[in-house]
């Protein structure tokens, strides 16, 4: 049981790990350039962004399931049932997060800093280093939001990792199981295993934040 | 004698409409520089032009005999300072704050922290070194945001109203220190201003402008140059 336990718990943190990692790669340098940039349909890839942010995780699994699906466009990779898939979805749960927090961290500056940085001599990756920093404490809440939607999400890794025994099962699959199957009690186990989980990564986060934000 | 800065033909329009028309403006080495004009006559958009964060529509930037382009913006912008109406202090010690503009020309924290350490002697701030920046006063604020651009010891110094939000003895003595450190370093400046005093008390010459056009020099301005005895 342990074995088996520590496996899914593993597998949970690791899956849902690396999507946080890859969505905050993909989020924070997409999210810095919809808060800095001037162009035509900025507005509307903004809001598109923040619809984003609340995409229901079964539809994303039903549409992430559809092109992974043998016979669909990206059938002949092969990842449909993996854990790979699993991580494909929750990047599409994640990403949007992390980018449109990323953006509101950034606007939520006074826009003259771009101006002041530039005119003490940065250029720009060395200005967008320094927004990056001045914004951190909302950034870091970006990444605990990113984590949180897909630590505790259950319909797209249902969907395209079919909950497969030693495969593909994580804490929030083997949940749904356990309590189909009337084991309450081992389903309440595997919730408060989730939450706890989740309570200490989001402690070790905000203790960096508060850290961060005491320092002179 | 060339002049260090040459503007000429420099046009900036917004939504359409022409903010900043200047046919030819020269600025001379060592020479402190007074912009007056009424709200939105274009002085912050000129300070702006001259920073070169604010490319104009056409029109040319002489620095030092080279016509500036999108090419040698970052090298000149590193040889400007550059203080604005706010000190906009980032989130850090006042140290940190000042060292700065010498991190982003490559200085070490090691290099820098002892030039740094100077400027917040000759602006009397020595004692705020560790203090977070946030949580001093907009008077010393202030003195931090001048130490941030002297440090960098730049050929161009540009100044946006530094005294706008300080009471008149905080002003006074500000004033006065700036006064002597252009005098001591003979840095050229170009200063917004909207107080004839500060005008007769900083610059040697002082420029109006109107509906972004150059409409002559005021009288009252002082005769007083930087660098001079």
């Amino acid at each position: 049981m342990f074995g088996e336990l520590g496996s899914i718990t593993l597998l949970s943190l690791q899956v849902s790990g690396l999507a946080t990692l890859l969505s905050l790669t993909l989020g924070l340098p997409f999210g810095t350039w919809l808060a800095l940039g001037r162009f035509r349909g900025r507005s509307l890839v903004l809001s598109t962004i923040n619809t984003g942010m609340a995409l229901p995780p079964v539809v994303v699994g039903l549409v992430v399931a559809i092109l992974l699906w043998r016979s669909g466009p990206l059938g002949e990779l092969r990842l449909i049932y993996t854990p790979a898939a699993i991580v494909l979805a929750q990047i599409v749960i994640a990403a949007p997060v992390v980018t449109g927090l990323t953006a509101a961290a950034l606007q939520q500056l006074d826009p003259r800093l771009q101006l002041q940085l530039l005119g003490l001599g940065a250029s720009r990756g060395q200005m967008i280093w320094a927004l990056w920093r001045e914004a951190r404490l909302p950034l870091l809440a970006a990444l605990m939001a990113g984590f949180g939607s897909v630590i505790s999400e259950v319909g797209a890794s249902m969907m395209v990792g079919g909950n497969i025994r030693g495969q593909t099962r994580v804490l929030t699959t083997a949940i749904v199981l356990e309590t189909s199957r009337g084991e309450f009690e081992r389903a309440m186990a595997l919730g408060l295993l989730l939450l706890g989980i989740t309570f200490l990564i989001n402690a070790g986060l905000t203790w960096i934040q508060q850290h961060g934000a005491r320092r002179p | 004698m060339n002049p260090m800065l040459e503007l000429r033909g420099v046009l900036v329009r917004r939504n359409g409409r022409p903010v900043l028309e200047i046919e030819r403006l020269a600025i001379q080495h060592g020479e402190v520089l007074a912009l007056l004009g009424p709200n939105g006559a274009g002085k912050s958009t000129l300070l702006l032009v001259l920073a070169r964060l604010l490319l104009p529509e056409r029109g040319e930037i002489i620095f030092q005999g080279t016509a500036q382009s999108s090419a040698t913006d970052l090298a000149y912008r590193r040889r400007v300072g550059l203080v604005l109406q706010d000190p906009l202090l980032l989130d850090g010690s006042v140290l940190y704050n000042i060292c700065l503009g010498l991190r982003f020309r490559g200085w070490s924290e090691r290099t820098a922290r002892p030039r740094a350490q100077a400027w917040l002697e000759r602006l009397g701030i020595g004692p705020l070194r560790d203090r977070p920046a946030r949580q001093i006063s907009g008077g010393e604020a202030q003195r931090v945001a001048l130490a941030r651009a002297f440090v960098l010891e730049p050929d161009l110094l540009l100044l946006d109203e530094p005294f706008h939000s300080l009471d008149r003895p905080m002003r006074a003595a500000l004033m006065a220190d700036l006064r002597q450190l252009l005098s001591e370093t003979g840095t050229t400046t170009v200063i917004i201003t909207h107080d004839p005093h500060e005008v007769d008390q900083l610059s040697g010459r002082a420029i109006a402008l109107r509906d972004g056009r150059l409409v002559g020099s005021p009288s009252g301005a002082g005769s007083w140059t930087a660098g001079a005895p």
